[in-house]
């Protein structure tokens, strides 16, 4: 009997012993963020990526897994996130291609215990937990229209670039761009076309502009696909200092134009400090040391905390000006 | 004359003039000689494409490939120009690859027998991969390619910009190529009738090889001269053009089903698409419906030559003919 009893408890002891175990060994164990992006061969996504290797270097125990599917669309995306519920990733941080699409995806994700956060293009509330813009809606569609209007001291005509007609970004930045044009006395836009983020089509529909409009002073592209061929239209049309263009692009891509002065100035946040900033949520919310919830604080690193509203979006930063004082500093970084 | 009148090739540049007509009544400016030299420089690349495309199909192939071969050889340019090669060096190289990468499509049709639409396909994935294997993703800037690299395609010589020159020159070797060559008639026989192809000592594979080493080559061109004139080289370029050359093509009135079409055909076809692309920004059409018209527009293009629907065969012994009625189509 005694000898029954001891055993037995050696052995509860042995298992407890066990279980203590395991669990310490499940906190060391590394947490592997994934970081999906809108599709691979970007230079902001790229740029994101190194951010987000900065992050998981700080934080120590973080494994990164950078993916994303090779063209931009959500069908893509999708494999690309069942592939990583497979893998039994912790986190998954994603820019999403279609608002709607990847909800189904992104909820069997969160089913299975895996945190999903989405950055700089958003999903909708119920395929994630919370929502990191790089900056405020409101904010960058006043940066577009400021920039522009910074050049034009007497007013004129303006028109947006945009991506596609579907585009989720651009078109809430155009929206609000609209909406602060009262602020800024003369400046007149004529129309909005859609370059569908290819050089090509950006190209035409810039050179379609400069066409209709022989009064245009400045295009507003909020896409780097499209300024970079908006600015190479102007340039061939040879309106460069008649005709500016603007609005969101990269350093790296936009310097030539800045230059060249077919870009008088940019806008763009610092895709380095997303990666960053999301990585860092991303483990905040999978180690529990955070909670997805409104009005909820998020510490973000050295950028510092992110403040949660009703439909649990938070933003990140201002946008950044580049202009020729500044691109050469910035155009080897991203 | 009155055939001529009937040709697929005079209903096109019909449908041409009404829609220049069309664009004109919106918007004056666009046929203006200026606008319309910039509108034909700009489908310029469609216009080599579509012609490469054209000696595929004739062979009852599809070549859905160019696309990618011709991001990949822009992005070789480019590398190639940053690494400080002198432009002929540079086009050299281009056209060769493209020929290369044609060469391994043709190759697959020719001796694996894999349907073309299936090892394009495959093809057009790899070579789109390859880029970024080759790239890292990183996109090849204005200001990293030399001036000289930019303004080829853009300096003008007798009122032309040089790109429309090249194409220009192409459709003619094209004419001559398909019109007055063994292998030019080559393309048309294997097209029309393999068997009978076979039976005067044509290789049908062959011919196939030589079609898609072809439109390799003019889309290793093609990616120069894109890369050149939008100043930017990424993984996506051109990303969804291989269906614009197929409808080009189509809308010029060659035969998918092979054996029947003329350059003439692939170059209004091209044009067509081009004013089309072109007018739609300067019209003022919401870009909601954009792509509803373009569609329409191909569509109506399509329906109109069907009608016309190729020459019959000439009927060579009489007595066959009540034989084998079939024989005609």
């Amino acid at each position: 009997m005694s000898i029954l009893k001891k055993a037995l408890t050696t052995t509860a002891t042995a298992a407890a012993l066990a279980t203590a175990l395991l669990a310490s060994a499940a906190q060391a164990e590394t947490r592997r963020i994934a970081l999906v992006v809108k599709s691979l061969g970007n230079g902001f996504f790229e740029a994101a990526a190194r951010g987000a290797e900065e992050a998981a270097k700080e934080l120590g125990d973080v494994e990164i897994i950078y993916t994303g599917p090779t063209t931009t669309t959500a069908a893509g995306q999708i494999e690309v996130i069942n592939a990583l519920i497979a893998q039994r990733v912790d986190a998954i941080a994603i820019s999403a291609n279609d608002t709607d699409a990847l909800v189904p995806a992104l909820k069997r994700a969160m089913d299975r215990g895996i945190t999903v956060i989405s950055w700089d293009s958003g999903v909708a509330a119920e395929g994630r937990q919370m929502h990191l813009n790089p900056s405020s809606n409101p904010l960058i569609g006043n940066t577009i229209v400021k920039l522009a209007a910074d050049q034009l001291p007497e007013g004129g005509d303006v028109a947006f670039l945009s991506a596609t007609t579907t585009s989720t970004n651009q078109n809430i930045w155009i929206e609000e761009a609209t909406k602060v044009l009262p602020n800024y006395a003369g400046i007149n836009v004529v129309v909005t076309v859609y370059g569908d983020d290819l050089a090509d089509k950006s190209y035409r529909e810039t050179q379609g502009l400069l066409q209709t409009y022989p009064n245009l002073k400045a295009i507003i592209a909020p896409t780097s696909v499209g300024i970079v061929a908006a600015a190479q239209a102007v340039t061939d049309a040879g309106k460069i200092g008649e005709v500016n263009v603007t609005g969101l692009g990269l350093p790296s891509e936009m310097a030539g134009h800045v230059k060249s002065g077919a870009s008088k100035s940019f806008a763009i946040w610092n895709p380095v400090d997303l990666g960053y900033a999301a990585t860092y949520i991303a483990y905040e919310l999978t180690t529990g040391k955070a909670k997805a919830e409104p009005g909820a604080s998020i510490p973000m690193g050295r950028i510092g905390t992110v403040t949660l509203d009703e439909n649990g979006e938070g933003a990140m930063s201002d946008p950044f000006t580049y202009d020729a004082s500044n691109i050469d500093e910035f155009s080897s970084v991203f | 004359m009155s055939a001529f009148l009937k040709s697929r090739e005079a209903i096109l540049a019909l449908a041409i003039l009404v829609l220049l007509a069309v664009v004109a009544s919106r918007f004056p400016g666009f046929v203006r000689p200026g606008s319309l030299a910039n509108v034909l420089t700009d489908t310029s690349p469609l216009i080599i494409l579509a012609l490469g495309q054209m000696v595929v199909i004739l062979t009852k192939c599809i070549d859905l490939s160019m696309a990618a071969t011709l991001a990949l050889c822009g992005m070789v340019a480019g590398l190639l120009n940053m690494a400080g090669l002198p432009l002929p060096l540079i086009l050299l190289a281009v056209v060769v690859l493209g020929a290369v990468l044609g060469a391994i499509n043709g190759l697959l049709v020719w001796k694996l027998g894999i349907p073309s639409i299936v090892v394009t396909l495959g093809t057009m994935t790899i070579y789109r991969g390859t880029i970024f294997l080759l790239t890292k993703g990183q996109w090849i800037n204005a200001h990293q390619m030399s001036d000289g690299f930019k303004a080829f395609p853009r300096a003008v010589f007798l009122g032309l910009p040089v790109m429309a020159w090249i194409m220009i020159a192409i459709v003619i070797a094209a004419w001559v190529l398909v019109n007055r060559t063994p292998l030019g008639r080559a393309f048309y026989a294997v097209g029309g009738n393999p068997h009978a192809a076979v039976y005067t000592g044509i290789s049908v594979g062959k011919t196939q090889f030589w079609a898609f080493t072809l439109s390799g080559a003019l889309a290793g061109l093609v990616g120069y001269l894109w890369v050149a004139r939008y100043a930017v080289a990424y993984v996506d370029i051109a990303s969804g053009f291989e269906l614009d050359i197929v409808a080009a093509c189509v809308i010029g009135g060659i035969a998918i089903a092979g054996g029947a079409g003329s350059v003439a055909g692939a170059v209004m076809g091209a044009i067509f698409l081009g004013i089309v692309k072109n007018a739609l920004p300067v019209a003022g059409i919401s870009p909601f419906a954009q792509m509803a018209i373009s569609g329409t527009a191909i569509l109506i293009a399509i329906a109109f030559n069907a009608r016309g629907q190729g020459p019959k065969g000439r009927i060579i012994l009489k007595q066959a003919e009540h034989k084998s009625p079939e024989a005609r189509a």
